[in-house]
């Protein structure tokens, strides 16, 4: 069964030890960032960062709300990035849920990177040899039984590990439980397919930076393509094989036409 | 006949140093990274050396299998003048886009990778393995004027027997990977602006690679002509305008219809900046064409035959550049504009091209021979007016 995580931003005080515990858990270094007077740091998510809290000014009903999301990959149930990765190093655990890259297989197309309709995998642009590089939804620690460093970490349980379906479940019972705190929706449950990540949110998910997206998974107009391709060619070969045959025939009988007349001209003579 | 020896033209020496700085350039991209020596970043992945040198490269390599289909499956031999150019020019065009790539890929050592890491439902495995495919096509199918050079007569034999399953393959791939450009790019439906998105993207991208096939192929031939001596028949380049609005007004009728069904036709007027972009395209690549070549006085004429086919592929250039940057989004507070180190690598590339293309046409049989004579007359007719002065 997929596993999924569950984040609800009115839980959350944006303590930001999840950062902290990602960058631990996966050897990431800190960056050097400068103040523009946002609390995010970083403010955006690269080979170095996978994971960030974002704070943004909400005015609600003439109240100023400050709301904090926490991004990182959403291990989409129908990812882009593995449809589109041409030697399939991105490749999806269905059993646990994560998106898991392969160093050894990539080339470093950044298709991918186009690919991720919430932007999420990131280059190692200052390296001679690059990877891509996002959050693993430490696979690793879930093939051990744990539960992802940054849920481990959270002090306020804003993150709660489990099986999809039953956080779908919980936060379904927790927007019922609270109608005027919530925005009655949870992102991730349907867009693009749906994702493991699954948000809860007390302000418009627009205005933290949470594009509204089609529940169509994005790889669904390239495989109805694809799926044309092997007709498409044999159908130009037959095509084009019959107006080679076709031409050359016509050119055949002119050609005999002109010949004849030749002879019947030279027999005239 | 002598013909006597000349310094190299101003011409060939700027085309020379734009590939020097070029191979300067590859060489600190591989020391220092992609990072350093380009304006890509993570809001924006891909910048001109996908969007030109790669998008655009291919279809303006298209005249390759478009001219072989006209001549040798349609059999019209009116344009067999103009189809080894063509093919000539195509098989350069697909190598500058492997070179383009073996800069812009992140680790270009792990580029065969491709062929033995199957991912079938990548629009981009496809356009690899087509890619891949057609240069050992367009390769054979150009073999023969290395072959006939050489007097190497049973290659040449052998070559000729596969000559048409060569070509048909060669138009089934093309028709597989210019189509499959456009098919990658439906991967991003909330990305891609909805003045270009549409399921029918792929044949979008088909059709409009014929025509701007077609338009390279009289650009080619009137450049050839200017810098090499030999003139192409007017009336086979009008005979290739002629068909161009016929192409073009059918991917007008696409386009604005695959709007219409979706609904968006009204973007091309609210959807500000993109419209602006949208209508450039089309004014360039398809009204001005158009226009010109619906009237048979233009199709007669060398210069409104090059302006109306220029406009084609300049139309194509940023129908290109709009699907792949300008309409693309990117992340939020990302702007991109190349870095001088990208445009080198990019002009660096064709100038290398058109040095290849020269030389080629210099030692190989590449235009009909009575052309050849052409240029050799006009060298000693030069000497000759340059003794008496």
């Amino acid at each position: 069964m997929p596993k999924g995580v569950l984040y609800d931003n009115t839980r959350c005080i944006a303590c930001r030890a999840c950062q902290v515990a990602c960058k631990s858990w996966n050897g990431n270094p800190g960056e050097e960032t400068q103040n523009h007077g946002t609390y995010e740091n970083p403010t955006k998510l690269s080979a170095k960062t996978f994971t960030a809290i974002r704070f943004r000014e909400v005015e609600d009903d003439g109240k100023l709300n400050w709301a904090f999301a926490k991004v990182q990959c959403m291990h989409c149930l129908h990812p882009g990035c593995k449809a589109a990765c041409p030697v399939a190093a991105l490749q999806k655990d269905e059993e646990n849920g994560p998106v898991v890259y392969d160093d050894t297989r990539c080339f470093g197309c950044r298709y991918c990177m186009l690919a991720c309709p919430f932007e999420i995998p990131t280059f190692q642009w200052d390296k001679p040899v690059p990877w891509i590089r996002k959050c693993t939804f430490c696979a690793d620690r879930l093939g051990g039984g744990l539960e992802p460093a940054c849920v481990k970490t959270c002090p306020a349980g804003a993150l709660k590990f489990g099986e999809r379906d039953d956080l779908i479940a919980e936060a379904r019972s927790r927007i019922a439980a609270s109608p005027d705190k919530y925005i009655d929706h949870i992102y991730g449950e349907k867009e693009v397919g749906g994702t493991s990540w699954l948000y809860l949110s007390d302000v418009p998910f627009e205005d933290l930076g949470f594009r509204t997206l089609s529940d169509e998974r994005v790889d669904a107009n390239p495989q109805r393509v694809l799926k044309t391709v092997p007709w498409m060619f044999a159908g130009v070969a037959a095509l084009m094989g019959g107006l080679y045959w076709f031409t050359k025939r016509r050119q055949k009988m002119s050609q005999g036409e002109s010949g004849d007349r030749e002879k019947e001209e030279e027999v005239a003579k | 006949m002598k013909i006597g020896k000349r310094s190299l033209p101003i011409g060939t020496l700027v085309l020379g140093f734009l590939v020097l700085v070029f191979i300067g350039v590859a060489i600190f991209r591989y020391w220092k990274g992609l990072g350093a020596a380009s304006n890509m970043s993570d809001g924006r992945g891909w910048g001109i050396w996908i969007g030109f040198d790669l998008y655009c490269g291919v279809a303006l390599a298209a005249g390759g299998f478009t001219l072989a289909a006209i001549v040798y499956i349609f059999n019209l031999e009116k344009y067999h003048p103009v189809v080894r150019p063509a093919i000539l020019t195509a098989f350069l065009g697909y190598m500058l886009v492997a070179f383009a790539l073996l800069i812009d890929l992140g680790q270009p050592w792990y580029i065969w990778h491709a062929v033995i890491y199957w991912n079938i439902h990548s629009p981009l495995f496809e356009v690899a393995w087509c890619v891949m495919t057609y240069l050992a096509v367009l390769a054979l199918e150009f073999s023969p004027a290395v072959f006939e050079k050489l007097h190497w007569n049973v290659p040449l034999k052998y070559i000729r027997m596969i000559q048409i399953p060569l070509v048909i393959a060669g138009i089934v791939i093309s028709t597989g990977h210019q189509s499959s450009l456009g098919s990658m790019l439906l991967m991003t439906p909330d990305k891609l602006s909805p003045l270009w998105y549409t399921p029918i993207l792929n044949v979008l991208f088909l059709v409009s690679a014929i025509s701007v096939g077609l338009a390279m192929v009289i650009v080619e031939s009137s450049l050839s002509g200017k810098a090499l001596g030999h003139k192409v028949d007017v009336s086979l380049l009008g005979g290739l305008a002629k068909a161009i609005p016929y192409i073009l007004g059918f991917y007008l009728i696409l386009k604005l219809g695959a709007l219409l069904a979706a609904g968006n036709l009204g973007l091309i007027f609210t959807e500000y900046p993109e419209n602006l972009y949208w209508w450039l395209e089309v004014i360039v690549g398809v009204v001005v064409p158009v226009v010109l070549f619906t009237r048979s006085s233009m199709r007669q004429s060398r210069t409104w035959l090059f302006v109306g086919a220029g406009s084609v592929v300049l139309g194509l250039v940023i129908n290109r550049f709009n699907v792949t940057m300008l309409a693309m989004r990117m992340r939020p507070d990302t702007s991109y504009f190349p870095s001088w180190m990208e445009f080198a690598v990019s002009i660096g590339l064709v100038a290398g091209g058109v040095l290849v293309y020269m030389l080629a046409n210099r030692f190989l049989p590449v235009v009909e021979h009575h052309e050849v004579h052409d240029e050799v007359q006009q060298e000693v007719h030069h000497e000759e007016a340059q003794e008496t002065a």
